[in-house]
Formats: C-alpha cells, structure tokens, sequence
C-alpha cells in the first residue's frame, strides 16, 4: 500500500519487462531507501540527539578525562555527518564498532546471537505454520462443528495472551511447579549453538508457535472454507473426484495465497517476539542481548541489533509478497 | 495488503451519498455489548478495573512494607504469601494495576490520535503529504513495537512519560495504514465534494466531515491497539523498564518472583493471570465490536474499511 503511493504506478509497463521481476526491483528500491531512512534515525537517535552520548553513558560520575576518552571512542568531536558516515561504513563492511560495556568488537558479541535467534525463528516459523495451516484447514472441513468452535474459542483466547505470560505458564507446567521434564533455562555454553543442545530449544519454541498459530489457523480456516464453498470446488465434486484431490489440488492451493501473506506478518512478529521470550528462558540469541544492551546503555549493541531487525522486516516483507504473488496463478499471469 | 495495488472495491453506494448515520458507533458499541462474546468480555475487563481501581484502597498492608519471611506460602494474615523481599503478594496484587492500566490507555489514546490524523491527512491531502506520511509509517512499522519502546527508553531512561509515548507511537502506523484507506473512500463521496464546492478548508472538512463518518472503523481499531498496549506495556514492566522496583506493578512482580515459583506460586501466578483476563477480556470485546461493525457495513453495502482493518487486526 505504502510503496505504490510513493513508486508511479506504470513504472514497469513501458518496458514489458517481467512483471515479477520488476515488482521485486520497485520493492527492493524502496526497502533500501526505508533502510537508510531507519538507519539515520537510529543513529540520530542513539548518537546524536540527547546532547552527549558520552555523558548519558557515564551519567553523574563522569570526569572529564573519561568523558574526553569516551567523546573521542564515539567519534563524537567530529561532525554528525561525518560521525554517520564513519559509523555506516563500519556496518556495511562487517566491522560495526566496539562494545561499550566490554571494550570487545560488537560483531564478535551479536553474531553468534543472531545465529542463535536464526534458528529459533526458523523453527518457530515452521512449526507454527504447519500446525496452522493444519488445524485450519481441518476446521474449515469441520465448520460449525464442535472441533471447530472448540479451536476458534482457544485461538481468540491464545490471540490475546502476552509472551512472557505464556512462556511462565509453560515454565510452571513443564519445569518446575507440576512437572520437572525440560529446563526451566536455556543458557548455552559460550561456543556452542543452539541446535547442539535441541532440549534447550523446546520451551522457547513452544511459547513462539503457541504465539503465532492462532493467526495463521484463522486466515487458513477463513481462507478454506471459502475455496470449499466455490464453483471450481463444486464442480470438481460434481464431476466426481475423489475427495483427497478436490482437497489437495483443487482447495488447498487457492487457500495458501493468502495464508503465506499471514505467515510472512507472523516472521515479522516473531522479530519482536523473541525479545520477551529470550529474555524468559535466558535464550543466547539477540533479543536477549538488546535488552542486556539497554540496560548497559551500551550504544554499538543497541544501533546493530535494532538496525538487523529493522532489515529482516523488511526484507521478509518484500520475500512474503513475492512468495503470495508467485502461489497466485491469477496474479501471475495476469497484470 | 501492499501486493496489488488497490483491491477491488465494491462500487460505492449511490444510495447512501448523504451523511452516514451519526453516533453509529454509540450503536455499535451497545450492539457489541449484547452479543454473548461482548458480554464476557466486558465482564472480564471490568473484574480486573475494579481491582485496579479499588484494590489500593482495601489492601491489608501497604505493598512495600517487609511483614514476613521472603517467599512464605499462604497463611494467615498473607492470604497469598510473600514475595522475593517478604512483602505481602495481595497487597502488591491490589496496588500494581493502576498505573499499568492508565499508561496503556493513555498510549491507546495517543496512538489512535496521532494515527487517525496522519492516516486522513495522507488520503485527503494525497500528494506530497501521502508520500511523506507513508513513508513515515514504513519507518515506524519497520522496528518492532517493544524494540521501539526499548530504543526509546536506551536514550532517555526508562521515563513512565516516555514509555507511553513509545507505545503510542508505535500504534500510529497501523491506525494511519487503516484510516487511509477509509478515507479514500469516504472523500471520493458526494457530501465531500458538495462541501469542497462551497471553499471550506481542507483541515475543516478532514475534521468535521471525514472524521466522523470514520469513528466506527477506528472504535474498532481503538480496541484491538488497547490489547497490545496492554501487552507491551506489561511486557515493557516484565523486562525492567516500567515503573521502577519498590513499586507493585503486575508486569515487574512476576519477573521478581518466578525465581521462587517453587516456594510461593501465588506471588507469580495471580499477577500473570490478571494481566491474561485483562487482554483476553479487551480482546474479547474489541472482537464483538469488529463483528457487529462488520455486520453493519454489510448492511450498508459497503464492506471495504472494516475489511481492511480486519485484515491489519491479523498483525
């Protein structure tokens, strides 16, 4: 909606060139410049905006020879065009600064961190959207019947439920008041990944797929029980097909498009959502490390992580839209 | 959603050119409240109000007072036990709502505000003003809320003043996303254009004729931003960076306690609770509130703001 306010609207049809292809470089275009945009407000708002950065960090007890030593660290003596073009460079080519806490270079803190949230995105995601899309479509199969309402009612109450509330909840279940069969903790021995230890991993990815599949099963149960009520449904069933065909290849891909687009919002939520969680279960990913950062006021920290997840959401974005547009035969032919 | 350009809209009703119906939202409110959904869910919410608002008043013990042994189970005088520091867990239940409830309506309000202004203004105003507001909410919308909050607080402190604003802020892009496309519709409508004719000024026509024909989709919007206002805000005093520790604040106990979840269960499981009646309740609610006002678009042969605002609902 936003991009085709700002990118003219017949941009591509003058050069018949592939109409995918040049969505993808209209959306590609405008996610750098909403990038660079996000970058420079970060580095405003980090760096330049309250007064002294320096002074924030070190707060009442500052002298002024530490607060010279930290002014010139920051680069802070130079001019803020400079300051962002200095620290940008940096980010760009994989050297983004030193931690303030520590003294050690950032990328060496956040890296394996963003390995290990990587890994329980990805398999959140996953989980997440196969039990959806499952439980949806065997609630759209089932309308109106007790399964059904059963689920609708769990998904509405699940919807509203805060992470941390969630991820206390299973805490209390599953490892410590009733029962004590997973670690309550996922602390991970530094150097090791999170897909070493896959026990360390269950809670947390139970609390995101508890998170994200009331979603996803509303749009894949709204979504099928439309296809199931269409003419091309209806005929196929007329015309005598077996039932697990009309499903498969008659239903179920007419009810995907836009259950991708939900799964592709619910990525984007899981950037967001495992701060709480991570912070939760301890869980070595960046989440927890952005609130750790926060809490030092440890500035580097805080601009690199921020600036990953403003990227992630909106390349996921651009990556959903692609996705639903190419599972839309309709859309991809026709322009 | 961003992929097609505009959706195919019903073309609009020719029948209705004059003023949609006045205080419609009053009416959908009150029809909310009658379906069975709305009903719990309005039960739900006001249990947990009326123990934030009057809870203060009969605690037995004031919430920072030390009266027994840290993480001491129920017994009497300590109907729920203590907490991490020995301080009576009822007595903190009953002060610690308040102000979570008061600053996640208050950034509810300031979100709804700052996003229904900028969401008329791009679709009215189009142009320049489009471009640059939507870009805007590119911005905003491409940090997470609580990210967002927590950027904010790394710069200034975590401010109680500050945090709502955070939150606030970053429900604006969703509300203007929404209002937007209300608008495009409701100003292509005769009753507009009959009053651009006569030269009143754009920001007038925005507030006295565009507005209130659009507060139904935004009372639906305003309950489904006061969930997640709920939730970040509570979220915000779990990791630390509400109200500060001595305060009783439902969000910050659970985080306090749940290194004693063994010894005293209460101390955790009662403010977790409260917070989840809170949300499923305004959830609850918000959701009757979006099936009726859906019900009366349908009516009125015109589907497309609340179908929009249903498919933003799924963020």
């Amino acid at each position: 909606m936003a991009t085709i306010a700002v990118v003219p609207k017949g941009a591509g049809q003058a050069t018949r060139s592939h109409p995918i292809g040049d969505l993808v470089v209209r959306r590609l275009a405008a996610g750098i410049v909403t990038l660079v945009i996000v970058s420079i407000v970060v580095f405003a708002a980090t760096q330049v905006l309250p007064g002294n950065a320096a002074y924030a960090i070190l707060g009442r007890d500052a002298t002024p020879e530490r607060l010279h030593a930290l002014e010139l660290q920051l680069h802070l003596d130079q001019s803020a065009a400079s300051q962002y073009f200095a620290w940008l460079g940096g980010l760009l080519t994989g050297n983004p600064g030193k931690s303030l806490a520590n003294g050690q270079p950032v990328w060496g803190f956040v890296a394996p961190r963003l390995v290990n949230s990587a890994v329980l995105v990805g398999v959140s995601g996953l989980v997440g959207s196969l039990v959806g899309v499952l439980i949806g479509a065997i609630a759209a199969l089932r309308k109106d019947k007790p399964f059904d309402h059963a689920i609708s009612v769990v998904s509405l109450v699940v919807t509203a439920l805060p992470e941390f509330v969630i991820a206390i909840s299973l805490v209390i279940f599953f490892s410590t008041v009733v029962f004590q069969v997973l670690p309550a903790v996922s602390v991970l021995p530094p150097g090791t990944y999170a897909w070493q230890q896959p026990d360390l991993l269950v809670l947390p990815v139970a609390t995101l797929v508890i998170v994200i599949f009331p979603y996803i099963f509303r749009m894949m149960r709204g979504a099928m029980i439309e296809a199931l009520e269409s003419d091309y449904v209806e005929m196929a069933r007329l015309k005598g097909l077996p039932v697990w065909r009309v499903l498969l290849v008659h239903a179920l891909p007419n009810a995907l498009p836009p259950t991708v687009q939900v799964i592709g919002l619910n990525l984007l939520y899981l950037a967001g959502g495992i701060v709480v969680v991570e912070y939760v279960f301890d869980f070595p990913g960046i989440g927890q490390g952005l609130v750790s950062a926060v809490s030092n006021r440890d500035i580097p920290v805080i601009q690199l992580i921020v600036i990953i997840l403003a990227a992630f959401y909106v390349f996921t974005n651009i990556l959903t839209d692609v996705v639903a547009l190419l599972a839309t035969p309709r859309r991809r032919l026709a322009r | 959603m961003p992929i097609s350009g505009s959706p195919i809209a019903p073309p609009a009703p020719e029948v209705g050119t004059a003023r949609l119906r006045r205080r419609e939202w009053l009416w959908v409110l009150s029809g909310a409240a009658r379906t069975r959904r709305g009903t719990v869910g309005l039960a739900l919410v006001a249990f947990v109000v009326a123990i934030a608002v009057v809870g203060p008043f009969v605690a037995p013990y004031s919430p920072t007072d030390l009266v027994t042994a840290p993480f001491s189970g129920p017994q009497s005088g300590n109907v729920l036990g203590s907490d991490a520091l020995g301080r009576d867990v009822l007595s903190r239940v009953l002060a610690g709502g308040g102000l979570l409830l008061l600053m996640a309506a208050a950034s509810t309000l300031l979100g709804v505000v700052f996003g229904a202004a900028a969401g008329i203004s791009a679709a009215y105003l189009r142009g320049r003003a489009d471009a640059l507001i939507m870009r805007s909410v590119d911005v905003v919308l491409a940090f997470p809320s609580l990210v967002f909050a927590l950027l904010l607080v790394s710069i200034i402190g975590p401010k109680l003043w500050l945090i709502v604003l955070a939150v606030g802020l970053s429900h604006a892009p969703q509300v203007a996303r929404v209002m937007r496309a209300a608008t495009l519709d409701i100003s292509e409508r005769d009753f507009v254009k009959a009053v651009e004719l006569q030269g009143v000024k754009p920001r007038w026509i925005m507030a006295r004729e565009i507005l209130p024909n659009l507060i139904t989709p935004l009372t639906v919007e305003t309950g489904l931003r006061l969930t997640y206002s709920i939730i970040i805000m509570a979220g915000l005093s779990f990791l630390g960076f509400g109200q500060s520790p001595p305060s009783p604040n439902w969000g910050l106990m659970i985080n306090e306690n749940r290194i004693g979840l063994q010894l005293n269960l209460w101390a955790v499981v009662i403010p977790a609770a409260l917070i989840a009646v809170l949300t499923v309740g305004t959830n609850t609610f918000s959701d009757a509130v979006a099936r009726v006002a859906l019900g009366v678009e349908r009516r009125a042969e015109d589907v497309r703001p609340i179908g929009v605002s249903k498919l933003e609902a799924l963020r």
